[in-house]
């Protein structure tokens, strides 16, 4: 009975989410569509925390820079070799691939959990130097000018036709949107599997499951590289959404940011940072206004917030606010009965 | 001869600075197990203590005197409000002093305006050879190897340094002696952070002083404290000796940004090998 309430349930988020992504180009101007395509991109990349940190209990502080290597990778391949098509695969492949050394330094290393966020988070730290360095023209690999804190700019839109018939911004919308359905549906069926099942046994113990015969180490590698894959592919449809890609996606605050989205959302519920991302994005869209000082204050401000008072995430507390809100109420109309 | 003297006193530059930057991190990390993301601010809040000391018209080096005592209370203000709450929660700590870190960087650029400004360097310099050699630079050296001496003095020599490695062992049997180890907690995480103001002091008339310059830091140090491991002076010593060599070979062969890749790609591989950091090989110590 219980559980074919929960697959009724489910069945219902997804149908409505379905029906949202389909009827939203219909009712917003052009400016939304464009703004909610990018919110998608971002809900992908925080879909990838949520995947390794949620799931696996792997907090890494690098995924945006996956994402921004995956930006850059679409570029450089997008201009060079002309197809847009190829730039997706390159991206994970190149995220994945970064990922991998990363993960087994990290992981067969059997180094803690702190110092895989030192790792990823001094990674980050130091491409952004890196990229922000490459502002000479010699700095370019075939036509794809790397550009340094100004970016690579004209970074081909993806198109499926070839050159010169670039997806318009609805089609790009649907197709971010079809792709964001299928990575989250890729991601919950991989953590109802029996790997997803050892992954949460990971998170909750690990010396336990280590115990037990099962051996963590490529296990977790193996979902880090996934969820690299995973942001990767963001930051190629986000490279092609604004033709362009700068070393801000390196940045402290765009790391932070992510962890936000994860954290606002709800950790290990895969379809909660989806939500947070939205959230915190339209926010941080408001106060855009005041200057980009204050938006770094507020965000700093809700990491400590959250981290001080909801463990857990903003959505489960609400949530469970109001769970208990509802009884109470139906306990006090039923005493007064 | 003359260019082998200025190459080595440019290495222990190198290697004397990374050690004063990361001290102060290797004090709040390897004792209380803290990982301070907003260390690097610590950094820039010391470096602003002395750009608004000289702006007053006050010398240079009262700015670097005052700057430990100021970040050190802002350091003990935010442990008390902030840090305490989360001990034993090392990833949550992360998170919040993350958060920390942008509010701090959000807030001084606020208040002094994202331009860079600067500190001019005193003492002028010293001819070796051909060679000029800033002697600032000499006095830096001579402060940092100062600074990491007194705190080991601290540490192993004093009823107070005996106090707090006490209290990092069994807080308990501490507080059964009638030491509060709440604060010493807040005394040492003060520590952590006055070393950071000094050392952001130190460094602001060679950097340049802007809201973001922690950034400029923070990858080195906490590549230097997890190298380093969770031993406090060995490790960090060791650690600043291997990687200031490897980083300022490098810079001075291409470019700094080079440097700091380098001595990620060497971390890396030493984090494979010696996954307790290099203060692993010695098991005990300080």
């Amino acid at each position: 009975m219980a559980a074919r309430l929960v697959r009724q349930t489910e069945l219902a988020g997804w149908a409505s989410g379905a029906l949202a992504v389909a009827a939203l180009p219909q009712v917003l101007s052009l400016f939304q569509v464009v703004q909610v395509t990018v919110f998608l991109i971002f809900a992908m990349l925080a879909l990838s925390l949520d995947f390794i940190w949620g799931i696996a209990g792997i907090l890494s502080f690098g995924q945006a820079a996956l994402f921004g290597i995956g930006g850059y990778l679409y570029g450089i391949v997008g201009i060079d070799l002309g197809s847009t098509i190829l730039g997706l695969p390159a991206a994970m492949l190149g995220s994945a691939a970064v990922a991998a050394l990363i993960g087994y330094v990290a992981f067969y290393g059997r180094v803690g959990s702190m110092y895989l966020a030192v790792v990823t988070l001094t990674v980050t730290l130091i491409l952004y130097q890196v990229m922000g360095s490459t502002a000479d023209p010699k700095y370019a690999i075939g036509d794809a000018r790397l550009g340094g804190y100004n970016g690579m700019a004209n970074v081909p839109s993806l198109s499926f036709a070839g050159a010169g018939q670039a997806l318009g911004p609805a089609e790009f919308f649907y197709v971010v949107g079809g792709v964001l359905f299928l990575a989250l549906a890729f991601c919950l069926t991989l953590a109802r599997s029996s790997y997803g099942r050892i992954l949460q046994g990971i998170r909750e113990n690990e010396p336990r499951m280590e115990l037990l015969g099962y051996d963590v180490r490529w296990r977790k590698l193996l979902a880090f590289v996934i969820a690299a894959a995973v942001a990767g592919l963001s930051g190629a449809l986000f490279a092609s959404w604004g033709n362009f890609i700068n070393p801000e996606v390196f940045s402290l605050p765009q790391a932070a940011l992510v962890v936000i989205w994860v954290l606002v959302g709800g950790r290990g519920t895969l379809w909660g940072p989806i939500l947070g991302t939205f959230v915190v994005q339209y926010l941080t869209s408001l106060l855009g206004t005041a200057g980009a000082s204050y938006t770094t204050i507020a965000l700093g401000g809700v990491l400590v917030g959250v981290v001080l008072l909801f463990r857990r995430g903003l959505a489960p507390a609400l949530s469970e606010g109001i769970g208990r809100l509802l009884r109470l109420g139906t306990a006090a109309i039923a005493g007064r009965k | 001869m003359d260019q082998i003297a200025v190459t080595a006193i440019g290495v222990l530059f190198a290697v004397s600075t990374l050690a004063l930057l990361a001290l102060g991190l290797a004090i709040i990390f390897g004792m209380m197990g803290v990982l301070n993301l907003a260390q690097g601010e610590f950094l820039m809040l010391g470096a602003y203590t002395v750009l608004i000391a000289t702006a007053r018209g006050l010398p240079v080096w009262i700015g670097i005197l005052l700057a430990p005592f100021v970040v050190g209370m802002i350091g003990i203000v935010l442990e008390r409000a902030i840090i305490r709450f989360l001990y034993g929660r090392p990833l949550d700590t992360m998170l919040a002093t993350w958060g920390l870190s942008l509010v701090l960087v959000g807030v001084v650029t606020v208040v002094m305006g994202p331009t860079t400004e600067g500190v001019a360097t005193p003492l002028g310099s010293v001819e070796i050879g051909r060679y000029g050699v800033s002697v600032y630079r000499l006095v830096v050296i001579a402060i940092s190897v100062a600074t990491v001496l007194a705190v080991y003095v601290v540490l192993r020599h004093t009823r107070i340094g005996m106090i707090a490695r006490a209290t990092m062992q069994m807080p308990r049997l501490v507080a059964a002696s009638g030491i509060e180890p709440q604060i010493v907690y807040a005394a040492t995480f003060g520590v952590g952070a006055a070393l950071a103001g000094l050392a952001g002091a130190v460094m602001a008339p060679l950097t340049g002083v802007v809201p973001s310059m922690g950034l400029a830091f923070i990858a080195k140090i906490f590549i230097t404290v997890m190298v380093g491991g969770p031993t406090v002076l060995l490790g960090t010593a060791s650690a600043a000796g291997t990687l200031g060599v490897v980083e300022s070979a490098v810079a001075y062969a291409s470019t700094p940004i080079y440097g700091q890749v380098a001595m990620l790609l060497v971390a890396l591989v030493l984090l494979r090998l010696l996954p307790n950091g290099m203060s692993g090989l010695w098991r005990r110590g300080l």
